[in-house]
């Protein structure tokens, strides 16, 4: 598992989400209120691009009637069937014994750590100044 | 309209049997009921279907769908309150079957289990002996179709629902220790279902509830809630019978022209009522109460859950009280009796069907009697193992009807 720079933090605001190319692969980090995610920008079920969907609330209820709303931004609604994937497990709600988006672990890092390596930076810029976004592939 | 029609056609098959208008109707209830169309490989087709049909290899099954046929109003008189039992008399009222069963139709009474007079179904003696005996069975459960839920005064639906429950106790439960039934109730009031299902709860041989496939709003709506309370506390599953109140279409186009259409549209309105009891949450509300779907067909069931698994997991934020996928609720509160199984003619039989729902704990055993589905006793059809066909039969049923494990009183 070798840790990749993808961006500085500032790259990524609150709210917003950006796509890179990992190892060749396609890769989604959000921005949901201050923390990274990351996840195949490859849905599991038909492959859809889940850089396009939108982030909801978790809604559960245990009672006709009654909505639960917990969670807000942390469930990821997939553009094309809109089925709802745990932002921070991956897990599908609707089956998660077996339809898992493939999620990446993400950490920020100062410049200044990483000029200590080991890290990818590929051809990526780091000044010691900086804050950034590290993706575990 | 189509009421009037339907309920005088009636009239005159069981005041005269023999008369023209019987055996024409007979004649065109054959051509609809015994023939899928003109073409003679379809024909040999059907025939070779019933040929794969088979007698039960078990004694003491449980036959999950009879009907006993209350011979006119006048034999509930005796069983009903002063009041009802005087007007009943004083304004005339007969003849309240359903639209759905006017006797001389060939599918709703086979030719061997009509009787020499009265309509086919309403002899107690007969039902013994075609049935009870003829199936060596253990249980049978009356589900008696006299439309008292048609009576839109729910004064009088109540006064007649419970006329037809004591002639089911004292002409039916009374005569041999081996029938059941359903209790009857005036389902568009359900406060006064309720003290029905109570007042009669305590007799065990009443082992569910029926209400009819189709009614004023879709069956999962709060109205009937407390119907559903009250079969959950007493331990009684629901049983739903195709037939509706007959002041809505029974189909969702609107009224159709003909009986076959009707009769063949029925699944559907049953496909309807399973979707609005899961998404109205009802088993989040009753988890421990079972549906019994009657004459309803079940072969529909497979593209009918696909497509409900399908879409739920895209709207289930809309009904977020369904915290498992529709057929996940199907398989554990679902219940859908043998006849008429809608079967593939090419002689592969239910095997499939039973694979694609994914369980065989939800079939029970039922001939429908007196309708024809089947000849003679060949009342399985064909693509059942050996244990499937004892869980239909016997083991499917007990589970489904605590109360046939207790005690007959």
């Amino acid at each position: 598992m070798a840790k990749h720079i993808v961006a500085r933090v500032e790259d990524i605001p609150v709210g917003e989400r950006k796509t890179f190319s990992v190892r060749g692969r396609a890769i989604v980090v959000f921005n949901q209120g201050g923390e990274f995610f990351a996840i195949l920008d490859k849905c599991p079920h038909s492959g859809a691009p889940l850089s396009k969907g939108t982030l909801v609330s978790l809604v559960e209820s245990g009672e006709p009637g009654v909505y639960q709303r917990s969670r807000p931004g942390e469930m990821l609604k997939c553009p094309w069937h809109s089925w709802e994937f745990d932002i921070r497990t991956g897990q599908s709600y609707c089956d998660p014994a077996s339809t898992r988006a493939k999620k990446y672990a993400v950490s920020v890092e100062p410049g200044c750590a990483l000029a200590k390596g080991p890290f990818n930076a590929d051809t990526f810029p780091v000044s010691l100044e900086d804050n950034y976004v590290i993706v575990e592939m | 309209m189509h009421l009037v029609i339907i309920v005088d056609m009636a009239r005159i098959s069981f005041h005269s049997s023999h008369n023209k208008h019987m055996s024409a109707y007979r004649a065109i209830a054959k051509g609809a009921g015994r023939s899928v169309g003109k073409h003679m490989d379809d024909q040999v087709l059907l025939d070779r279907a019933f040929d794969g049909f088979t007698e039960l290899p078990v004694k003491g099954a449980v036959d999950c769908d009879v009907h006993p046929a209350v011979p006119g109003t006048g034999a509930l008189l005796k069983y009903m309150d002063d009041h009802w039992r005087e007007q009943i008399v004083e304004r005339g009222i007969d003849g309240l079957d359903a639209m759905s069963f006017p006797p001389g139709i060939g599918a709703l009474g086979r030719e061997d289990w009509r009787l020499p007079a009265g309509k086919p179904g309403s002899d107690p003696d007969r039902t013994i002996k075609d049935v009870l005996d003829g199936f060596d069975l253990s249980f049978a459960i009356l589900n008696c179709l006299y439309h008292v839920q048609g009576a839109y005064d729910e004064n009088m639906s109540i006064g007649l629902a419970r006329a037809v429950n004591n002639w089911v106790k004292a002409e039916w439960l009374d005569r041999d220790p081996r029938f059941r039934a359903s209790i009857v109730i005036p389902t568009e009031s359900p406060e006064l279902a309720v003290d029905e299902i109570d007042r009669l709860a305590s007799d065990k041989r009443f082992v569910q509830i029926m209400m009819l496939a189709g009614g004023e709003i879709p069956m999962g709506r709060r109205f009937h809630w407390p119907i559903f309370r009250a079969a959950e506390k007493h331990g009684l599953p629901i049983t739903v019978h195709a037939g509706t109140n007959y002041r809505h279409a029974p189909t969702s186009i609107g009224w159709p022209s003909f009986f076959v259409e009707e009769y063949v549209g029925h699944p559907h309105m049953f496909q309807m009522q399973l979707l609005s009891l899961i998404t109205e949450g009802v088993f989040t509300k009753f988890p421990n109460l079972k549906f019994v779907f009657a004459e309803s067909g079940f072969t529909w069931l497979p593209p009918s859950i696909w497509r409900a698994n399908k879409t739920w997991k895209a709207m289930r934020v809309e009904t977020p009280w369904v915290d498992r996928p529709p057929a996940e609720i199907v398989r554990s509160n679902f219940r859908f009796t043998l006849q008429p199984s809608d079967i593939a003619l090419d002689g592969t039989g239910l095997a499939k069907t039973i694979e694609h729902i994914g369980s065989d704990d939800v079939i029970l055993f039922s001939t429908d009697y007196p309708h024809a589905h089947f000849e003679g006793k060949r009342a399985l059809p064909p693509g059942l193992s050996d244990s499937q066909i004892r869980k239909i039969c016997i083991d499917n049923p007990l589970a489904t009807y605590p109360r046939l494990k207790e005690a007959s009183r």
